[in-house]
């Protein structure tokens, strides 16, 4: 137990060290949100910070976060991809304000501190004073206060940032199974971006993670997925997590919803039957991918998740704002050689998606209302019971919890609590 | 040009007025169709082969072409307005869309009206206490007089703000 302050070692026991059971602080208290930020977001963790095709030719920069954190993601001269905190070294101003550009070098604003692509600092004004008085210390070296770089990756074109130095290799980060799906979904051939979409979220971060592990809402919740038979009680589907829990993929291969039992009709009320869409063409599938699936949800700790639902592709980075908030930034894509129809088929299936979506209004609502009730009821806690038969990790069935109780048994290590 | 003792220049500043008029009843119409949740009768506001899309400043000025709501023609707007009342999951919530700044910008070459205006949704949820300024931004609009009405051949929602509260649960 880390904890010096035996009052707070008390106060953040796990109820009867149960996993069936979240306590409400979890997701509600400032402290556990102080403490991710320090053993997670900037642990030993590779966090989504890009895509290349956003980057693509020397000088191109991208403003990106890693937990709270904002942080510069530049191509440099020879090509590298380099990541490095937005603070100027000098008096800590957020010295990139755009969003996106290209530049030959960074330019602190309040007292033109000169960066290079690579963040190291390459000029000073006044650093000799003027006429033999003030400016810096003779022995003030300018290699010494570059800015504070983050070790980087890239798999199949995205990239990735973690501040420790000692990280393993992504593919061992994401284990076999869950980095077999990131490469059936980035197969490839060249992301083109399409577009974002950013919004705020009133929840704690980890429900966004707990919803793509929880395959029981979305047979539930969300009546285009029912309906139209994307996900289904009795499809084929998996909830897979790797070995130590962090990450999930929830995988369904799509049935044209006529195979759906009379009893698991029963149980979903969010089946219409009989729903018929004026344009039909937005829930086609054109197979385009090697992979038994026709969706995949990965989430890959702690802060992306690769949406491949049919073929509307996209990422969604986490940017935690507290512990009763975060923001979501989303990179629609598609890829070099997509027609002009192919492309506009991913933009009419993106009304799945996005704070706006068919599916993506419904779980933005519904983590809204989970934070809520946790803040209105204080000192609470949540069931994740389902699946009795899986402790914690892969199942079988969609009708489980085991995979949020995977993530917890993690988060619980990374944690030391 | 305007000299008021022209009969020409007056009929035709005589028309220009009417038409102003006309597209402000027009937007007047849509915003109370969506404040009263008449999303039925929104959707009617289009034509057959009309384009709808709600995106982000961001998006519009890169040329990206993603939007948060992306409606192909009239069909795809009725699926819109059929889930919302139907099948989807949200809040209930008070909205209240203000039209204005309303500018008439000439024709398309097939006779479309071309015009601009900029609005603002004000959203009220049930469990919070204030109203908040939910979207601010810009329609770019084609009108089509079909019989003797007008109705949106294009509408193109470009909002300025960076975040979505939450969820754009109603179309703007």
């Amino acid at each position: 137990m880390a904890w010096q302050d035996p009052i707070l070692a008390q106060r953040y026991v796990w109820p009867d060290d149960d996993p069936t059971v979240i306590p409400d602080w979890v997701y509600t208290d400032e402290a556990i949100y102080a403490r991710e930020i320090e053993r997670i977001f900037h642990g030993r963790t590779w966090n989504y910070v890009a895509l290349e095709a956003e980057i693509p030719v020397p000088g191109d920069f991208i403003r990106s976060h890693v937990g709270p954190t904002p942080i510069v993601v530049a191509r440099a001269e020879d090509g590298s991809i380099n990541a490095f905190e937005n603070r100027c070294m000098h008096r800590a101003a957020e010295f990139c304000r755009v969003l996106s550009g290209t530049t030959k070098e960074f330019i602190c604003p309040y007292h033109q501190w000169t960066y290079d692509l690579k963040g190291n600092l390459i000029g000073v004004p006044f650093r000799r004073g003027v006429a033999g008085k003030g400016g810096m210390p003779a022995d003030f070296k300018p290699q010494e206060h570059g800015l504070r770089r983050l070790k980087v990756t890239t798999h199949r074109g995205v990239v990735f940032a973690s501040y420790a130095n000692d990280i393993e290799s992504f593919a061992d980060y994401l284990g076999p199974e869950v980095l077999r799906e990131f490469e059936a979904t980035f197969d490839g051939r060249k992301l083109t971006v399409l577009g974002h979409y950013r919004h705020s979220l009133p929840g704690n971060w980890k429900l966004y993670h707990e919803n793509l592990k929880d395959p029981y809402h979305a047979t539930l919740l969300h009546t285009f997925l029912v309906t139209f038979g994307l996900l289904v009680a009795g499809n084929r589907s998996l909830m897979l997590t790797d070995k130590s829990g962090r990450h999930g993929v929830m995988a369904s291969a799509k049935s044209d919803g006529k195979a759906i039992a009379g009893d698991a009709k029963k149980e979903m009320r969010s089946f219409k039957e009989g729903m018929r869409l004026h344009e039909p063409r937005f829930m086609d599938f054109i197979e385009e991918f090697d992979s038994p699936w026709s969706v995949t949800m990965a989430t890959i700790w702690p802060n992306l998740i690769v949406q491949r639902e049919m073929n509307t592709l996209g990422i969604r980075q986490i940017v935690p704002t507290g512990p009763h908030e975060f923001i979501m930034k989303w990179t629609m894509f598609g890829f070099e050689g997509d027609d002009e129809a192919m492309t506009r088929h991913r933009l009419r299936q993106g009304n799945l998606m996005g704070p706006a979506g068919f599916l993506g209004l419904e779980d933005n609502e519904a983590i809204k209302f989970v934070q809520d009730g946790m803040q209105r009821v204080p000192n609470g806690r949540h069931l994740v019971k389902l699946d009795p038969a899986t402790a914690a990790g892969t199942a079988d069935t969609l009708i489980s919890e085991a995979a949020i109780r995977a993530m917890y048994r993690h988060w619980r290590e990374a944690m030391d609590l | 040009m305007n000299d008021a003792r022209d009969p020409a220049s007056n009929d035709r500043r005589i028309e220009a007025l009417l038409l102003h008029r006309e597209v402000e009843d027009f937007n007047n119409a849509y915003a109370a169709a969506l404040d009263e949740q008449r999303l039925d009768d929104w959707a009617e506001m289009f034509t057959d082969d009309a384009f709808y899309i709600v995106i982000s400043r961001e998006n519009a000025d890169r040329g990206l072409r993603v939007g948060l709501i992306y409606c192909e023609n009239k069909g795809m707007i009725q699926d819109r307005a059929y889930a919302l009342q139907h099948t989807e999951m949200f809040a209930p919530r008070y909205l209240r869309h203000i039209i204005g700044n309303l500018q008439i910008l000439g024709e398309t070459p097939n006779g479309d009206i071309r015009a601009r205006a900029n609005y603002v949704v004000v959203q009220v949820l049930f469990d919070r206490p204030d109203a908040r300024l939910h979207q601010v931004g810009v329609y770019h609009d084609r009108l089509r007089r079909v019989g003797d009405r007008l109705k949106l051949a294009e509408r193109r929602c470009v909002y300025d703000n960076l975040l979505v509260d939450n969820a754009l649960c109603l179309p703007v």
